[in-house]
């Protein structure tokens, strides 16, 4: 699958993307590249637009101006949902999971199987079944409705709609927001693990700090409407931009970071 | 895309080729017309594969166990370690068919036993919100400045005034359907004038005060279920209740009251709109002037007729509300939930309306009223 222009070839590329609602400015000049096989995270304060940017990138928000190439296709020609072979390699896990209330999680699972291929109903029962395991939920959850699970659980109901096609391509809104630490460790694990399983790139927009010195292979750091650092957490810990440093070495930043320096860097474990 | 294959070779199976997702389909057939090779000794080759996802998995494990290789499952040889690291991921899962009965189904007696639960618990849940809403009314009555006026008066204008041009209009029309309908036979017989009987009567005593309940529970029952839901949903009524704030005073009181102020009044208006439409069919069709239909109406048509039908107005406009303030407090989930409380609020309104009407008739005919 994997030819040698492909590996060369960024998966997202990001040119001079600029986004204005009415008067409010959000994005002034974006550019940024995903490369195969990174855990790339984009970070930055509170209505900084890096929702905007992930919403951008997967063609459901159109920039004012600049490109975003998705596979080398323009993201503007997959705008909403017509169908375009290019969705099938890509997932996407929503913020508030976006599961589909009045399906069972099973159900909700098997929506891109049954949409976008002919398999017969078994394997898709199969397919389903494997990654309601994969992403570690109790069999016994899948006859359940969205409004039985906890919120930790509708997250990792939604990766798992997510990775049912298996992507090449796996965005993540904000992941770990709203999850205890521990189910919040546990959920950065499950993104490490089946990025290994199959060999996913994930983009994942994130605040957590944890996540960003636990598993991210590059973080962006977004800020005033432009990218601000681009690196590894090394890199932009050594950054001298004020915005990046108060980012990474307030109390939370260094706490963040010693755990990660206990635990070894497990992101290349 | 390269094709997946699977063929025979003796006792050895070659897999070959890109086994994802979208040669699956074919690949399934492939499997499941294969002549599988007899005895123990199968070997399968994969050395061929050149990609595989979770689904591709699935069917080698699938075909591995086909074929047992001395009872256990075979192994495959010189499969990549990344795809055989997502086939033994795959071999770990692999469902087990009694976890997935939920799905299915259950028995009809468990089926039965949870509806009769179900309805149960909404039988209480509704006896408990008529109790609580019967006393906030009572503490309403005993002290009134605990009404919240600006809301219920908001409530008249959007419930009552802005209904005002689609009640005038739907009753003026049943009004010439009626007279229309009545004119036919009674010209037959040559008793013209009895259209004034045959129009004021049914309107003022039944009709319009039907038609304008029906209207209200669809536009404003609905509208209480649907507010009162999102207002749950979106934990807008748990901050209600944390601030110390009674939803039944806040919410329920001022749209129930609201409701049984309108609504009389939007039925005196839909009397009156509606007798005028007969009245202009009288003229138009059997040549009862204007005059002569007023001038009867006074002698034909007793006021307690009037009466009546004004008199259910502020029943049904109780009902309406409180069975959509109802429905709103008892959506729980998510967006599917309000649409199915605000449809059901519409349907019971209409049906208790219609009962309640069909005893009220039932009552004063004994009572020859």
């Amino acid at each position: 699958m994997s030819s040698a222009t492909d590996i060369e070839m960024p998966v997202i590329e990001v040119s001079h993307v600029a986004t204005k609602f009415g008067r409010a400015v959000v994005h002034e000049d974006i550019s940024l590249s995903i490369r195969r096989g990174e855990i790339f995270a984009i970070a930055g304060g509170n209505g900084c637009g890096k929702t905007t940017l992930l919403r951008e990138i997967i063609g459901l928000v159109t920039p004012s101006s600049g490109t975003i190439r998705l596979f080398g296709l323009d993201s503007r020609t997959l705008e909403m949902g017509d169908g375009h072979p290019v969705h099938r390699r890509f997932g996407v896990m929503f913020q508030q999971g976006g599961l589909f209330s009045s399906l069972t999680l099973a159900e909700n699972v098997a929506v891109p199987l049954r949409e976008h291929t002919t398999l017969s109903a078994g394997l898709i029962r199969d397919i389903v079944a494997a990654k309601i395991a994969m992403v570690e939920l109790p069999p016994d959850s899948a006859a359940k409705y969205p409004n039985e699970l906890s919120g930790g659980m509708r997250r990792r109901a939604a990766l798992a709609r997510a990775i049912v096609m298996d992507p090449e391509l796996l965005f993540l809104d904000e992941p770990t927001a709203g999850l205890d630490p521990i189910v919040a460790t546990a959920f950065d694990e499950l993104v490490l693990s089946l990025k290994r399983l199959l060999g996913l790139t994930v983009v994942m927009v994130t605040h957590d700090l944890d996540s960003l010195w636990g598993i991210a292979t590059r973080v962006a750091v977004l800020g005033r409407g432009a990218v601000l650092g681009i690196g590894t957490m090394q890199e932009l810990a050594r950054s001298d931009d004020p915005i990046v440093r108060d980012y990474f070495h307030g109390p939370r930043g260094r706490a963040a970071r010693e755990q990660a320096a206990r635990n070894g860097h497990r992101r290349d474990a | 895309m390269e094709q997946a294959t699977i063929s025979v070779d003796r006792s050895m199976i070659h897999c070959r080729g890109a086994w994802t997702l979208p040669n699956l389909v074919q690949l399934e057939r492939q499997i499941q017309t294969l002549r599988w090779p007899d005895g123990s000794d199968v070997r399968f080759d994969t050395v061929g594969v050149t990609a595989m996802d979770t689904g591709g998995a699935l069917l080698l494990q699938r075909c591995l166990k086909h074929s047992p290789r001395n009872g256990q499952a075979s192994v495959p040889q010189g499969l990549r370690p990344e795809f055989a690291d997502l086939l033994q991921k795959v071999q770990l899962q692999w469902p087990r068919p009694e976890q997935w009965r939920v799905v299915g189904g259950t028995s009809w007696a468990a089926g039965l036993t949870r509806a009769v639960q179900s309805r149960q618990a909404a039988t209480s849940r509704a006896l408990a919100f008529i109790g609580e809403s019967t006393i906030a009314f009572g503490r309403a009555l005993v002290r009134p400045r605990s009404i919240r006026w600006r809301a219920l008066l908001r409530f008249v204008e959007l419930d009552g005034v802005r209904a005002l041009p689609i009640t005038g209009l739907l009753t003026f029309l049943v009004g010439i359907v009626i007279a229309y309908q009545g004119a036919e036979q009674l010209r037959k017989f040559g008793t013209n004038i009895f259209i004034v009987d045959l129009v004021g009567i049914s309107l003022l005593r039944e009709i319009a005060p039907l038609i304008v309940a029906i209207l209200i529970a669809g536009r404003s029952g609905s509208a209480y279920a649907a507010e009162i839901g999102t207002m749950k949903v979106t934990e807008e009524l748990d901050a209600v209740r944390t601030l110390g704030i009674s939803p039944m005073n806040l919410l329920v009181l001022p749209r129930a009251l609201a409701l049984v102020i309108a609504l009389p009044l939007l039925t005196v208006y839909a009397d009156v709109v509606g007798v005028f439409g007969g009245m202009l069919i009288a003229l138009g069709e059997l040549n009862v002037s204007f005059v002569e239909f007023v001038a009867r109406f006074e002698e034909a048509v007793p006021v307690r007729h009037f009466l009546i039908g004004l008199g259910k107005a502020p029943f049904f406009a109780a009902l309406i509300a409180l069975v959509g303030c109802y429905q709103g407090f008892q959506i729980r989930g998510g967006v599917d939930d309000v649409g199915r409380h605000t449809t059901i609020s519409v349907v019971q309104g209409i049906f208790l309306v219609i009962v309640f009407d069909a005893i009220c008739s039932i009552l004063l005919n004994w009572w020859d009223l």
